[in-house]
């Protein structure tokens, strides 16, 4: 398949791997950002192909898995409302509140959608006048643009059975967190590439400047993955701390400026709770003072609802890459997909259920 | 001139499933003699009576039932009658059964079309008529609106197991070669993407259709087959699960093996889902022994259901209960149960 197999082409993967190899003349730990990076890496065992001096640690680009419980608590309140139709992405109806799911709330009555685009949620909305339909936007930068865009078209319209349920949150502030932990343990970075191809990477060259660290924006098929991971070892081999794209066919150092534009348009930057992990200053992004007739939150007064998470759960850890999946003393005994403590066990792209999925008890 | 009232008498003549289609009276008789007598008929259901009196030939008798809800009820490669056939037919022939006869039981919804019923019908008939069973009994229900998603349709199947052959999940042993009979995930990606709120268009018919000719082929080169499966809800994945862990034996595969076509791998890579983890109607899963591999293979591949049969991997003595996956770039992953529903990712 035409731009899939070329990036999945093993004598490639060979290559790369064979000149890592070569590379690296000491240890290295190196964080990828996203989930979708970490699966992959995973899924393909490059874990078990990499050598000993390379420690790959996973980051917090899962959007499911650092979406707050206070977030999921207040969707799973608006969904089992009468009037609702709600709608979302199909990662997060699994993911547990401190009671039930959205799954849940569905077999309940709840008129619980899943889409693949916040545009349909519009369309449910112009087809569905007595009802409220809400959408659940959370997902990084990513997703920003097709919320943003969503919202605008229902103000341009006049849609008013129209809200979003917003929990936004941006890479950024999150590299500068983890880097400030004095746990900190990451000396390099495979920036998420689908974020970069949206804000493109001029706002991580500060960030590799202050904290001294090489940030390389990678895709997610294996030899992109690879090529990225053998940049990121070269830089850190030659002490140089830059930005450097590996993700050249999706990414430019400037992104894509009309979603940019769009999601400056509609959203402001906030603090964010992220679950496991606490309050980011800055990370997140909420509707702009015009747009605020279109937050669920305030439509239907869910923001007063607060929640706390398991303390077995350690999932901050995992995280912020300090702590990997299998030492967690829980994973895969109280822990598992079908019992998950917390949303990395849940989530397609969590790094817990990456390694439970792939690697479980598995001896090479 | 006036115009004298006409007695207003019943309206017999419907384009919708009414109520009383299914309350037993005239209706009834009506949807019985209009939708489905004209297409399914046989010296036993031809009766009229209450139940099918069977001959069944020597040997040990087969029984198993399945519900179909499948939505959409009319997809790209088949309908849910189709599927209500072929899938018990499918159920019958991978225990080593020759199918010989189905029920049917259908719950209709209140104001259901007529005409995409009998369509349906026809479309059963057809697929009964090809896999050599016939339908000998039947039942209908209409419930009220809403009470059910357009149609659904139960099928009962009895066949009669061939003398000699001991196909069970229970009877892998290392060594043996595993084969699939075709491209993976076509049943299941055709549906997904011919229902509504995706907005992607795909041209991915599913799988749909009899294996009994084939599997009664393949027995016949080699009665010893140790195991067969329809991959069905769940994928090749639950499958190879089920067999590793009641056979507890390992089973190992070779990713560069698998079939998949080209479409339903694009869908599954916009989707975030693994192949191996989506619905087949129309494949097998085989385990046999090694030596037999190769003449069991020639039959399959002179079917057209079998026509990419491949040896996908192999019974091991490690992992037991384990399902695992030699990659693309020598590496090894677990092929997991998947859990519950396919979700697709966010970004």
């Amino acid at each position: 398949m035409k731009y899939i197999d070329e990036y999945r082409d093993p004598e490639l993967a060979r290559k790369l791997l064979d000149e890592i190899r070569r590379t690296a003349t000491r240890h290295w730990t190196i964080m990828e950002i996203c989930g979708g990076q970490t699966h992959s890496i995973m899924r393909n065992g490059f874990d078990q192909l990499l050598p000993d001096t390379i420690e790959l640690v996973h980051g917090p680009g899962c959007p499911v898995c650092v979406t707050p419980l206070e977030s999921i608590e207040r969707a799973l309140l608006v969904a089992a409302r009468k009037e609702v139709i709600f709608t979302s992405f199909g990662d997060m109806l699994r993911v547990p509140g401190s009671a039930k799911d959205l799954f849940m709330v569905r077999s309940e009555g709840g008129d619980v959608r899943i889409l693949f685009s916040p545009l349909d949620a519009l369309q449910i909305a112009r087809d569905n006048p007595s009802k409220e339909v809400v959408f659940f936007a959370v997902g990084f930068e990513t997703t920003a643009p097709a919320n943003a865009m969503a919202v605008w078209q229902a103000a341009r319209e006049g849609i008013k059975n129209f809200s979003v349920l917003v929990s936004q949150v941006m890479v950024p502030p999150a590299m500068r967190a983890i880097l400030s932990s004095p746990a900190n343990r990451v000396q390099g970075f495979l920036a998420a590439g689908h974020v970069c191809a949206v804000m493109g990477y001029e706002e991580y060259e500060p960030v590799a400047r202050e904290f001294h660290v090489p940030i390389v924006p990678t895709g997610f098929e294996p030899v992109d993955l690879l090529a990225g991971i053998l940049k990121t070892v070269e830089l850190l081999e030659e002490g140089r701390a830059e930005v450097v794209n590996r993700y050249g066919r999706v990414v430019s150092r400037e992104g894509n400026l009309v979603a940019q534009k769009i999601i400056s348009e509609v959203f402001e930057v906030t603090d964010r709770q992220w679950r496991g992990i606490g309050l980011i200053p800055g990370s997140g992004l909420s509707l702009r003072e015009a747009y605020s007739h279109y937050d669920a939150e305030k439509k239907f007064d869910v923001s007063h609802i607060c929640a706390s998470e398991s303390p077995l759960c350690m999932s901050g850890s995992v995280l912020q890459g300090v702590l990997k999946p299998d030492g967690c003393p829980a994973f895969a005994r109280e822990c598992t997909p079908e019992h998950p403590l917390g949303a990395t066990m849940v989530s397609s792209e969590g790094a817990c259920a990456a390694y439970y999925n792939y690697h479980r008890n598995f001896a090479l | 001139m006036t115009v004298l009232p006409l007695c207003p008498t019943p309206i017999m003549q419907h384009e919708t499933v009414q109520m009383a289609h299914g309350a037993g009276g005239r209706l009834s008789q009506s949807l019985m003699q209009r939708v489905f007598m004209p297409h399914i008929h046989n010296s036993y259901l031809d009766l009229l009576d209450d139940q099918a009196k069977l001959d069944l030939p020597p040997g040990m008798v087969a029984f198993t039932t399945d519900s179909y809800v499948v939505s959409p009820i009319f997809f790209p490669g088949g309908t849910i009658g189709e599927l209500a056939v072929n899938g018990t037919v499918n159920d019958l022939a991978v225990g080593g059964a020759r199918p010989l006869y189905l029920s049917a039981g259908f719950i209709i919804e209140e104001g259901f079309s007529l005409a995409e019923l009998e369509t349906i019908v026809i479309s059963m008939a057809e697929a009964a008529r090809k896999a050599g069973v016939m339908i000998v009994t039947g039942d209908t229900k209409v419930v009220g609106k809403g009470q059910c998603d357009k149609l659904f349709i139960n099928t009962s199947g009895i066949g009669i197991v061939r003398e000699g052959v001991n196909l069970s999940c229970r009877n892998l042993h290392p060594g043996d070669s595993i084969i699939l009979s075709g491209t993976v995930g076509d049943h299941g990606m055709a549906i997904m993407t011919s229902r509504e709120g995706l907005s992607f268009q795909s041209r991915i018919k599913s799988d749909c259709a009899a294996l009994s000719g084939m599997i009664a082929a393949m027995l016949d080169v080699a009665p010893a087959i140790h195991a067969m499966r329809d991959p069905t809800r769940g994928g090749v994945a639950a499958t190879l699960n089920e067999l590793a862990v009641s056979s507890n034996v390992g089973i190992s595969i070779n990713e560069t093996t698998i079939p998949v076509k080209a479409e339903v791998r694009g869908a599954c890579e916009l989707l975030g889902i693994d192949p191996l983890h989506v619905a087949n109607e129309g494949k097998l899963v085989v385990a046999v022994a090694a030596v037999d591999a190769a003449k069991v293979l020639e039959v399959m591949r002179s079917f057209a259901e079998g026509r990419d049969a491949v040896i996908i991997g192999s019974v091991v003595n490690l992992h037991p209960g384990m399902v695992v996956m030699r990659t693309a770039f020598g590496s090894q992953r677990i092929i997991d149960l998947p859990l519950g529903e396919q979700l697709p990712r966010i970004c």
